[in-house]
């Protein structure tokens, strides 16, 4: 707050007056207030908005909320400040340039001595017939959103009573109309999108990025017009609009929003002479003055030598500069990045650089994945070597490297970028200067020297750079850098750990510390936290054969080991019992379609050859489990970090290529592995035959027979980066394949870090699949005896943890809905039963908007 | 700033399997002022140190009770503002540089015990219920209009 005690009209004290108070106009008065310690300067604020400067760019969080005081900007009121004079609801009506006078909308003359213009935009609405119908609407203000909210409220009942729904329309398929459809979704509209482009978002995505946006919004139940204009809107007597496309199609709305573009809101500037651009926007030079030289424009309004940008953070840099310029500095606006990333619709859309190649002589690299619906293109120089642009669509995590790689040389086949099978792009390759954290401006260098001075993990950097500190988008690529700095802490677990998982194994296995208090009191400190209680829970269980829940032990486990279920979405619980190597009796398949039946449970077979029954609430689950413990189930684990499933074939008694017992072999191994807990999943397949029908190299143990025995791989997995399972041994038999997997699992469970599968372990492990094979065939550090015996441990004291649980009254006291109400449903749990599926429906709704 | 703590006494667990042994047992959090509704949720002895439970509040709307293992009991709402989902007491209790701390279960945001604020997030901070305990009942405190 500041105090000032000179009187405001002190001689030696100008006044700046600042027309629009909007994002920009808001960051201007702040910095001029923050930076003017001398209070050279009087600000009087003329804002058209009833509203004082609100976060426009997170219009779409109102919906809902409608609560306007939450999107309002930090410090918008100028509380306290008597420099500070701000007048909401006050147009600037006029210019006099010569006398240096603002006329106001209230009739008031205000003298300056200098002007600074932030109008920002308005929506374009085109001229088409009846576009000024009530009904039509633009996606620009609160005021506008409360306009569309009360239209689609009567819209909604007006169509409830014909029995119909209700649908919307945005004219403009850009980055600003994808979001104006997501609000009449919301909203409770069916939205349409008509797009004039042949592509949605036709600034941002070429072609084939478009055609995969298209299809994946389409499948969010967006109805997409691409390639039509609108040729005219019409009243009709129901209230609703009929809408004629270019293209002949006819259709009937209850709303139109236009989103087709804004334009700079210039006419005061104009009308005073101002120099204006070809496309409108106030002509500025790099300091942001006008022709005139008392005149600055900032933020949407400005055309920077020529030049209008759409989005806040350039508009931010203008503000700063002219704050400065009027202090009496020299800074100039440096250009700014175009750059997008977001997520429209939960789809992830992003474009850097030269996306559009425009460069001349630029090649494209693209890569297209219709299935998983994903869309990427490099563009890069002429020699192939500097990468210069590109657009990601449905999948764009490896943005933040590919854009601080543009401008400079990719290391190897630039090709390899976009194709999923390519090399990761690292960040060890990238120069100091590269820019990680574009919000915030924050190079590779800074973040790598903060890691020096001794920031040791994410929330320390991003306290001392500011990194990852708004979207959050650089965040991997930031941890990336940390690991590779092999700053020693790295391996510490969490703050109450210093240790890895591995020296923590070894400090359980050699002390005998069987709680976690103890384990923190002599070897961590404070209490522990979500990484470091389910880690030491998962080694305690490996070391053990007690219950998960037992005593202290049952504080430390994650929700689903808590509940021995599977949490989803909406606190709900899947149920998966364990049916080893595929296998399962007729009367175990009709419990559980009765279980199914009698409380309502989605039913799914998964990828592990067993069946996953979805929507079990807390206090159905022991009666659930008491029924498949009856028919002989046990549980599966598929919510620990353990043994998943042994997936198999049919194998040799049934096939007639099989040439071992694959069934035979993975129902032993199921049983013998069960209930082993592990640093992360593990997964399994026999095959009967070198055709490879259960596809066990892309597991973490696959055992593929041969006409000898069995081949063992090991390290494989699938899922997001998919690992193929390297051969250990060959022509194994029984006997010794077994005693093999005891050894490899022993080893991975002492030895893996926190999370970490076999495959990414193997990369780590120093020397290798050489180092492992030793280790496992050869003996070679002489722990083959301790692995095995550790291993019979296992295998000896495993007991069903959903028995066990069912037999003991204090376990299963905890399995309520409510400790108050223990009978009670969950009354924010619902289910949506109207589509071809069941689903969960979310009444709780998020009240955090999705980051973009 | 600084907790304030009430100790209520010496309350005796009731015999049970469990392990740990507390001697007393205090609400996390001083009432803020204001009449309030106290709403029983459960005897102290079946809470387990270290989690929560869920507690049905008239209306409908939910508590997250929390007992960590130095005796201090909290209690914020139940449901994670970022996925609907009625969690938090699920969730895994710990502290943060001292700050007692649930994990929601679901996406692993971290929220302050104490103050409802979510740690990584400056915008978002779960509304705090004080929690009181009287002859051995933990009573959630609802504050009337
Ligand atoms: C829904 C939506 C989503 C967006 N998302 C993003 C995004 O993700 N990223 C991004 O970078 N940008 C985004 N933008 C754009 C961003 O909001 C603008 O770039 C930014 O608000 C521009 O700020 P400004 O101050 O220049 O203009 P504005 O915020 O438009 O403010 C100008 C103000 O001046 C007032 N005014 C105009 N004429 C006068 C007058 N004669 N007298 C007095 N007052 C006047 C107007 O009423 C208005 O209040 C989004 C915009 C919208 C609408
Ligand atoms: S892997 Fe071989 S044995 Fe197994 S089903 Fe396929 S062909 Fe038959």
């Amino acid at each position: 707050m500041s105090t000032t005690t000179e009187s405001p009209t002190d001689a030696g004290t100008r006044t700046v007056v600042v027309v629009g108070h909007g994002m920009v106009g808001h960051r201007f008065v702040e910095a001029l207030r923050s930076r003017d310690t001398e209070s050279t300067w009087k600000v009087v604020v003329l804002s058209e908005e009833a509203e004082a400067a609100y976060d426009r760019v997170g219009l779409s969080s109102y919906i809902g909320t409608w609560d306007r005081a939450s999107l309002a900007l930090g410090g918008n009121t100028y509380d306290g400040d008597d420099l500070v004079d701000l007048r909401l609801g006050t147009r600037a009506e006029h210019v006099d340039r010569d006398a240096r006078t603002v006329t106001t909308s209230s009739g008031e003359l205000i003298a300056y001595d200098s002007l600074v213009l932030a109008t920002g935009s308005h929506p374009f609405v085109p001229p088409v017939p009846g576009h000024d119908s009530a009904g039509c609407f633009v996606y620009r203000t609160l005021d506008d959103l409360d306009g569309i909210r009360t239209a689609a409220e009567a819209a909604i009942e007006r169509a409830a009573a014909k029995g119909r729904e209700a649908n919307g329309l945005v004219v403009g398929g850009g980055l600003l109309g994808l979001e104006a459809a997501n609000a009449l979704r919301l909203l409770g509209l069916t939205p349409h999108v008509v797009e004039f482009a042949p592509r949605l978002m036709p600034l941002q995505v070429d072609d084939g990025g478009g055609a995969v946006l298209e299809g994946l919004i389409s499948s969010l139940g967006v109805q997409v017009h691409t390639g039509a204009g609108t040729s005219s809107i019409a009243a009709q007597d129901d209230g609703r609009l009929a809408v004629e496309l270019s293209d002949g199609t006819a259709l009937l709305t209850d709303l139109v929003v236009f989103s087709a573009g804004v334009r700079p809101s210039d006419g005061v500037a104009r009308a005073a002479g101002l120099d204006v651009g070809e496309r409108g926007g106030v002509v500025t030079d790099l300091t942001c003055r006008t022709n005139d030289e008392n005149v600055w424009a900032v933020g949407e309004v400005a055309a920077v030598e020529g030049r209008c940008y759409g989005l806040v953070a350039p508009g931010y840099t203008m503000a700063e500069v002219v704050a400065d310029r009027l202090l009496g500095g020299e800074a100039t606006f440096p250009g700014a990045d175009l750059s997008t990333k977001l997520k429209l619709l939960g789809v992830d859309v992003a474009s850097f650089g030269d996306a559009m190649a425009t460069t001349p002589g630029a090649l494209e690299i693209v890569h297209t994945d219709a299935t998983k619906g994903t869309y990427a293109k490099v563009v890069v120089s002429d020699d192939a070597k500097t990468l210069l642009g590109g657009i990601l669509v449905g999948d764009a995590s490896a943005y933040t490297t590919l854009k601080a790689y543009v401008g400079r040389e990719v290391p190897g086949d630039p090709g390899a970028l976009v194709s999923p099978a390519g090399a990761e792009l690292g960040a060890d390759a990238l120069p100091d200067d590269a820019v990680i954290c574009s919000c915030n401006n924050v190079t590779k260098g800074s973040i790598c020297s903060a890691i020096a001075d001794g920031s040791c993990d994410l929330a320390a950097i991003k306290g001392c750079t500011n990194a990852g500190t708004t979207c959050g988008g650089c965040l991997p690529t930031v941890k990336k850098l940390l690991v590779d700095s092999g700053v020693e802490l790295s391996k510490a677990l969490c703050e109450h750990f210093e240790q890895s998982r591995a020296e923590l194994f070894e400090i359980v296995a050699s002390t005998g510390i069987r709680t976690f208090s103890a384990l923190v009191a002599r070897h961590g400190t404070g209490t522990g936290c979500e990484i470091c209680k389910p880690t030491v829970a998962s080694i305690l269980a490996s070391t053990s054969s007690d219950h998960v829940l037992d005593g202290e032990q049952a504080a430390l486990q994650d929700s689903n080991d808590h509940f021995l279920a599977n949490l989803q979405k909406n606190g709900t619980y899947s149920v998966v019992p364990r049916m080893p190597g595929g296998e399962v009796t007729a009367d175990q398949l009709i419990v559980i379609g009765q279980l199914a039946k009698d409380f309502g449970l989605y039913v799914k077979v998964t990828g592990g050859q067993r069946i996953d029954l979805f929507g079990a609430r807390v206090e159905q689950l022991p009666a659930i489990w008491q029924r498949l413990v009856d028919v002989g189930m046990e549980s599966g684990q598929a919510y620990g970090k353990s043994l998943r499933t042994v997936k198999s074939c049919v194998g040799s008694s049934w096939c007639r290529y099989g040439v071992q017992d694959s069934v035979g072999m993975a129902v032993d191994l199921e049983h013998r592995y069960r209930g082993l807990r592990s640093p992360h999943k593990i997964k399994f397949g026999v095959s009967g035959c070198a055709r490879e029908c259960a596809e066990a190299r892309g597991k973490d143990v696959g055992v593929i027979a041969t006409d000898r025995g069995w081949n063992l791989y090991v390290c494989g997995n699938g899922g997001q980066t998919p690992a193929h399972a390297r051969l250990l041994a060959s022509d194994l038999d029984d006997e010794t394949l077994v005693r093999y997997i005891d050894r490899f699992l022993m080893f991975y469970v002492r030895t893996a870090d926190r999370l970490q599968r076999t495959a990414p372990w193997l990369d780590a492990l120093e020397g290798g699949l050489d180092h492992l094979r030793a280790v496992v065939c050869e003996d070679s550090l002489g722990i083959a005896d301790d692995l095995e015996a550790a291993m019979g441990r296992h295998v000896e004291g495993y007991r069903d943890e959903w028995k066990a649980v069912l037999d003991d009254p204090e376990k299963l006291s905890r399995f309520v809905s409510f400790v108050n109400a223990p009978e009670e449903a969950d009354p924010t749990v619902a289910f949506d039963e109207s589509g071809p599926r069941k689903v969960p429906v979310l009444l709780g709704l998020p009240t955090v908007r999705e980051k973009v | 700033m600084t907790t304030l703590i009430t100790a209520v006494g010496n309350i005796s667990v009731e015999e049970g399997t469990r392990s740990t042994v507390r001697n007393a047992v205090r609400p996390g959090i001083l009432p803020a002022p204001g009449a309030k509704l106290w709403v029983p949720a459960c005897l102290v002895g079946r809470l387990v140190p270290g989690r929560g439970v869920a507690v049905l509040l008239p209306g409908g709307a939910q508590a997250a009770v929390f007992l960590l293992p130095n005796g201090m009991i909290y209690a914020i709402e139940n449901l994670d503002p970022y996925s609907g989902a009625a969690v938090l007491s699920r969730g895994l209790t710990g502290d943060r540089t001292g700050e007692p701390t649930v994990a929601s279960p679901l996406l692993k945001q971290v929220f302050s015990l104490r103050t409802g604020a979510a740690l990584d997030d400056p915008c978002v901070t779960l509304p705090t219920y004080a929690v009181r305990v009287q002859h051995g009942t933990v009573k959630v405190g609802v504050p009337l209009p």
